[in-house]
């Protein structure tokens, strides 16, 4: 599909070609998932919203539910405030959840609507809340989005009591799987420390299906955890993107210490959190624990020749990019291309660092960037493996390079969201992808005399 | 505990002029400011800059990207009062609204409000006629707002229209009217007319300018009259209002009248007597 890509290198400064993002709603709407009880509401015309549903639908493959304000010609000249303010009052009377979301979207955002303002007049029966964030999608991406969701639960809920902490921790788990927070938190449940984690999509978007429809499904933190929340003592921020502006504000907001960490993806990082938890609590790091490790080391061992020394190109959300480049690093793979749709300095910082500790020099790292310019970067110098989003496939195609579907969104396989890539565990699954794919393309092409049964 | 402050009036009035000589007389009285100009004509600094030679927050954005310095748009002008253009598209293009959303929403990212600032001085184009030239107001922004009019009956339409955006924002959130700064024309009765005006919306007349070719004379020196012409009475004109609104206590949600009632008091005290 992608043939008609020039072969020779071309710059274009000007707009994005096959962008590695989208906008900033999708990621307040996902995280707005992970509030119990919880309807996202978008505030702007119904085009938007369909696609943000959609297009987690597509991913998740459970039903995503979404308002929305519905804007006409009329609002668009005369403000979004009427809309939104009958929104609320119509969304609390015939869906009754516990709490309404409220992103916006690029015409509210253009016409200017005061939200905080309009919230403030609005009709909020006693008990329930409303919170919101502005997501201008001319401006960063559906990771923006996430974070800025979660910076408005810790600003509209989380209170604190009083000078004395509770012995218990906040996690803000960043935009990763239901079957990641479901990892994370067995590995806290194991390590056997409280933990609220906000957002938690997990039984909201993995749910069981059962003969009961239930419009808020079991799963979510719930307001009052989040309003205790800044009862805790400390906050584990995964991913510098998604998580750590919302720790910051509430370090300031409730003076509880904010921890900025990766994404616990791959076995370094996997170390990070779990010593982090270790420090801070003084607990014990159970056998069970560390067999997981061990386990990932083995077969590291065991497997290293499949991988080692390939030549791979990551593309995806810059957390999880992040973490992944630096466990690629520890298989002794080499990451020549590493790019995120993403824009934010962090992100090329931290990467070149990575590679330049590990002595790698002629890589390419990009943020702001775009898939066009990936699939150039590859015909220039051809690469072993692609990791990415779905969207990686034409370029898979085009160039024949295996690929290993990473990150979201992922539109064209099915049960990842529930198989965490966070953990040790998340550390075989991601060798077992990674293993498999380079064995697939070696037995499809090798001759008849080097097809071997025991590889 | 900086104060914020914003300029509205009529365009034309006055406003860009005013606001900068007062803001001078603050600085020279040893206060930190930092103004704010929200006009697409980007003419709000030219005086404490010497010249337009700021390059706006917008201009920068749209050539640089996001990953801007804040020494970049923000320029030291006269008695170290710290100069920020917003800027905005060419006439008949593009949102100035959004612009100013923008640009305001990216001086707080890059951390230009510091607490050591006495004052911010948002100056602002003429009508409020959309929601991002309401944004100077909202919550967490200007808490205080100045009119400046003159006895011109258009000017005191303007001014009444723009007391119906600050009602609006004032009944939900801290933002109140800190009075009505007259910049005369010399019409007839104006001292009056204006004092009743500003009474009858519930606030005061804070200070009278009068008239003096000496503004127009510095403005073409590209200067303020505190700059141009420090001995002069004029400055001292400045220096009044600058300390009238450092000591002003009365803060008022305005009650904007009609239009016959607008009328009705221009016939009262404007004309009647020289009639």
């Amino acid at each position: 599909m992608l043939e008609c890509i020039p072969e020779t290198p071309v710059e274009h400064t000007t707009g994005k070609i096959n962008p590695a993002k989208t906008c900033q709603p999708l990621g307040a709407m996902y995280a707005a998932l992970g509030i119990h009880g919880c309807l996202p509401h978008s505030h702007g015309s119904q085009g938007c919203c369909a696609y943000h549903r959609m297009h987690l639908t597509r991913h998740f493959r459970d039903p995503v539910l979404a308002s929305s304000s519905s804007f006409t010609e009329g609002a668009s000249v005369f403000g979004g405030a009427a809309n939104l303010k009958t929104s609320i009052k119509n969304v609390f009377a015939i869906y009754n959840p516990e709490i309404i979301a409220v992103h916006t979207t690029c015409l509210s955002e253009t016409i200017g609507d005061d939200l905080p303002n309009i919230i403030k007049t609005a009709e909020i029966p006693e008990g329930k809340s409303v919170i919101h964030v502005n997501t201008p999608s001319y401006h960063g991406s559906h990771i923006t989005g996430f974070s800025g969701m979660c910076k408005a639960m810790v600003s509209y809920l989380a209170q604190s009591d009083g000078a004395t902490k509770k012995s218990q921790m906040n996690v803000l788990p960043g935009f990763v799987n239901p079957g990641d927070m479901r990892e994370i938190r067995r590995i806290v449940d194991v390590l056997g420390v409280k933990m609220i984690m906000f957002p938690d999509t997990s039984n909201v978007l993995d749910t069981p299906l059962t003969s009961k429809y239930q419009m808020y499904p079991d799963g979510g933190a719930t307001v009052a955890e989040i309003r205790d929340a800044g009862n805790s003592e400390v906050t584990l921020a995964f991913g510098s993107y998604a998580s750590h502006d919302a720790a910051e504000v509430l370090q300031d907001k409730c003076g509880v210490t904010g921890i900025p960490l990766k994404l616990p993806i791959g076995i370094k990082a996997t170390d990070d959190f779990i010593m982090a938890v270790k420090d801070w609590f003084g607990v014990e790091i159970p056998a069970s624990l560390a067999l997981e490790r061990g386990q990932v080391v083995d077969t590291l061992i065991d497997t290293h020749f499949h991988y080692q020394g390939k030549r791979v190109a990551v593309f995806g959300d810059p957390d999880h990019v992040i973490a992944l480049t630096e466990f690629l690093l520890a298989m002794g793979m080499v990451p020549v291309y590493v790019l995120t749709g993403t824009p934010g300095k962090v992100f090329e910082t931290e990467i070149k660092k990575m590679l330049g500790d590990a002595g790698i020099t002629n890589a390419r790292v990009k943020a702001e960037g775009d898939l066009f310019e990936l699939q150039q970067w590859i015909k220039e110098a051809p690469v072993d493996l692609l990791i990415g989003t779905s969207y990686g496939k034409y370029i898979a195609r085009a160039e024949d390079v295996p690929f290993v579907r990473f990150g979201f969104p992922i539109l064209d396989r099915v049960v990842h969201p529930l198989m965490p890539v966070v953990g040790y565990r998340g550390c075989l699954r991601l060798i077992e992808q990674i293993s498999n794919a380079l064995l697939e393309r070696r037995d499809r092409d090798c001759l008849d005399e080097d097809f071997e049964l025991v590889l | 505990m900086k104060r914020q402050v914003a300029i509205y009036g009529k365009g034309g009035i006055g406003k860009s002029t005013t606001t900068q000589n007062t803001v001078a007389a603050l600085a020279e009285a040893g206060k930190k400011i930092m103004v704010v100009g929200c006009d697409p004509k980007a003419d709000s600094t030219r005086l404490l800059l010497h010249g337009l030679c700021q390059k706006t927050v917008l201009d920068t954005l749209r050539d640089e990207g996001d990953d801007i310095e804040l020494d970049a748009i923000l320029k030291p002008g006269f008695g170290n009062t710290r100069c920020v253009e917003s800027g905005g598209p060419e006439p008949g293009v593009g949102c100035a609204g959004r612009g100013i959303i923008t640009s305001i929403n990216l001086l707080e990212s890059l951390g230009a409000y510091t607490d050591d600032l006495d004052y911010v001085f948002y100056d602002v184009l003429g009508d409020v006629v959309c929601g991002g030239f309401a944004m100077p107001i909202r919550e967490g922004k200007a808490e205080e707002i100045y009119i400046v009019a003159s006895g011109e009956l258009m000017a005191l339409y303007a001014a009444n229209n723009i007391a119906k955006g600050i009602k609006k924002y004032a009944d939900n959130g801290k933002v109140r009217l800190g009075g009505i700064i007259c910049n005369s024309r010399k019409v007839d009765n104006e001292l009056p007319l204006l004092k009743a005006f500003a009474e009858e919306l519930g606030s005061q007349l804070i200070y009278f300018v009068p008239r003096d070719n000496l503004v127009q004379r510095a403005e073409i020196h590209k200067k303020t009259v505190i700059d141009f012409d420090r001995t002069s009475g004029q400055a001292d004109e400045y220096r009044n209002l600058a300390k009238a609104i450092d000591n002003n206590k009365l803060f008022v949600i305005p009650k904007p009248m009609t239009q016959e009632r607008l009328e009705e008091l221009m016939m009262q005290h404007g004309f009647l007597d020289v009639i």
